[in-house]
């Protein structure tokens, strides 16, 4: 249920994440969530894609610095609290979350969130084990919505 | 400038007598301390001897001053390999004085002094002083730092000898360093040039024109400069700026000093005995040519140095200066036939900033070494390329990798070096090789 995350290192300039996103449009692999951690000198641009294999390919060839983590994409209700319950679920287990962006397509009313955690394996377990919605692969790279 | 005489009637210092005598009378004194500095490193230091002993040369083969040609040479890296005192010619008892300084691979040098260099190091120190115009009555501002660095206690004992008024605040506090100066009425300072130029700026911050105090001499060394900071350094303080050339390997500094004329500096020759040779063939080339620069310490006791490569670039004039001195000058040095380079005093060497990469990464990521020059302190930036194998995903580790490769850097070289992560293949290669320093420090502005 895990699903691959490209991670690549950019320098703190104009035009960095642009590069990257040029060499995917050209190769047809679309984007499906990204995000950029910014550190003072530099940023990790952090990446879902249709497909990872064939991207992690050309962005390497293309001279960057492709890292692969496998990540948990869960399903979250979109309302207040949601997030809340999904977190209270882990809490006490010892799992830590290294971090956590959104989704960019919508599930109606539901959120998916791309989460890292320290300890994949069991967070899916727990998650799955409480009727949390672990989202598929091929659900995440082939998109919806 | 005044005529020669007039010059040396208000200037002259006895202490300076020897920079004047005949230049055969020199070259006298040179070939008789020759024979026995030889004889001495011969008998004492078994790397000297085993070199001579591999080219069938015995001490009794120095026959003139020309046959210092036939002697073997010696490298910085002969006192790395015999780190600590594996070139001592005196025992530990007659050692009174240790200096440290960086090696090339992060291991320092050591060298050593017995009573007797170190009085020749306080003589040639006083000399310089003298030849700047500097004598008992001057105030001495030492802004050179004191310690394992030879910069501060050379210059110490030097004007202490002279019977000038020395202040021993050592570098840094630039605060401090404009409040004394101000207060006691310095009238000479010795830094080096680019901490001067911080300090004339620290000062007009402060709202101080050093044109209004009396400071009038400025000695600086230790790191290169040009004649075009010299006349910033002249217009913007009001002073008349010397450059002083010395390596800790030698004595420290005091190796050489400008006169009033600034065209070149005087060699104590009768002390360190110079030779101008092909960097690329060893080859002896005569006084005029430019080469690098071989020095002979003539009257080391601790720690001879015979036919040490400086790996600085320069040339020798002889003749006699329109100040009366006949000791040889040789021209400012600019540059260097290694990529050896020098920042805030200290030398650094490309390979110190490999080890410390190294260390902290398993391989040698490609990397470039960046100096600038910004309100007169010089910066080193370390451009590192990131690695697959270093690449993480967390900001927190990269972070990590950052200021590890900022401590181990401070810590092999001794001065802070501002390390930035590039993407890879972003750094400057030419036919393969990359540019390891690019030097942006203008030193001509």
């Amino acid at each position: 249920m895990k699903i691959h995350q490209l991670s690549l290192f950019l320098e703190n300039e104009p035009g960095q994440v642009l590069g990257v996103c040029r060499t995917l449009r050209d190769a047809g692999i679309d984007i499906r969530a990204l995000t950029v951690a910014d550190a003072q000198e530099f940023g990790i641009l952090r990446l879902i894609v249709s497909d990872w294999q064939a991207a992690a390919k050309i962005l390497t060839d293309a001279g960057n610095i492709v890292n692969t983590t496998e990540v948990v994409a869960v399903e979250v209700p979109n309302r207040p609290g949601g997030l809340t319950d999904l977190l209270e679920l882990l809490e006490g287990s010892g799992i830590n979350i290294e971090y956590i962006y959104t989704h960019t397509f919508g599930q109606g009313d539901r959120a998916v969130l791309i989460c890292r955690f320290d300890d994949a394996d069991r967070a899916i377990e727990r998650l799955q084990s409480s009727s949390i919605n672990v989202l598929a692969p091929v659900e995440i790279y082939a998109g919806g919505g | 400038m005044t005529s020669l005489l007039e010059d040396l009637a208000q200037n002259y210092n006895p202490i300076s007598a020897p920079d004047f005598v005949p230049a055969c009378h020199t070259q006298e004194l040179q070939f008789t301390r020759l024979k026995s500095i030889v004889r001495r490193a011969y008998d004492h230091g078994d790397l000297f001897r085993a070199r001579m002993q591999e080219r069938d040369l015995t001490p009794e083969d120095i026959r003139s001053l020309d046959d210092v040609s036939l002697l073997p040479f010696t490298v910085k890296a002969d006192l790395r390999d015999t780190y600590p005192f594996g070139l001592l010619t005196s025992p530990m008892s007659e050692v009174v004085r240790l200096h440290v300084s960086s090696g090339t691979t992060g291991k320092p040098i050591v060298v050593a002094y017995t009573k007797e260099d170190v009085n020749v190091w306080t003589n040639v120190m006083a000399r310089s002083f003298a030849a700047c115009g500097l004598n008992h009555g001057d105030i001495i501002q030492n802004a050179y730092g004191y310690g394992l660095f030879t910069g501060g206690l050379g210059a110490h004992y030097g004007a202490e000898e002279l019977g000038a008024t020395v202040i021993p605040i050592s570098g840094g506090h630039t605060d401090r360093q404009i409040m004394i100066m101000c207060d006691f009425h310095v009238t000479a300072i010795c830094c080096t040039p680019s901490y001067f130029i911080h300090l004339i700026d620290h000062a007009r911050g402060m709202g101080i024109d050093m044109h209004d105090l009396p400071i009038r001499v400025g000695i600086f060394g230790a790191e290169p400069w040009t004649d075009s900071m010299r006349k910033r350094i002249e217009q913007d303080a009001g002073i008349q700026a010397f450059d002083i050339y010395g390596l800790s390997e030698i004595t420290g500094p005091g190796v050489a000093i400008e006169c009033p004329y600034h065209n070149g500096l005087h060699i104590f020759e009768d002390h360190f005995y110079p030779e101008i040779v092909d960097p690329d063939t060893g080859e002896t080339l005569p006084d005029g040519a430019e080469g690098e620069l071989v020095l002979t310490t003539l009257s080391k006791k601790a720690m001879p140095m015979i036919r040490y490569r400086t790996r600085d670039i320069t040339t020798l004039i002889g003749g006699r200066c329109p100040c009366g001195r006949t000791l040889r000058r040789m021209r400012r040095v600019g540059r260097r036939s290694d990529d050896m380079f020098i920042i805030r005093g200290i030398n650094v060497f490309p390979s110190q900033v490999e080890t410390a990469l190294l260390a902290v990464e398993g391989t040698l990521p490609h990397y470039q070494i960046i100096l600038t020059r910004a309100g007169g302190l010089d910066e080193m930036e370390v451009k590192v390329e990131v690695t697959p194998e270093v690449f993480s995903d967390r900001v927190g580790s990269m972070e990590n990798l950052a200021k590890k490769l900022d401590h181990e850097l401070e810590r092999t070289i001794g001065l802070r070096a501002a390390v930035r992560l590039v993407r890879p293949n972003t750094l400057e290669r030419s036919e393969g090789k990359a540019k390891r320093v690019d030097d942006r420090r203008n030193l001509d502005e």
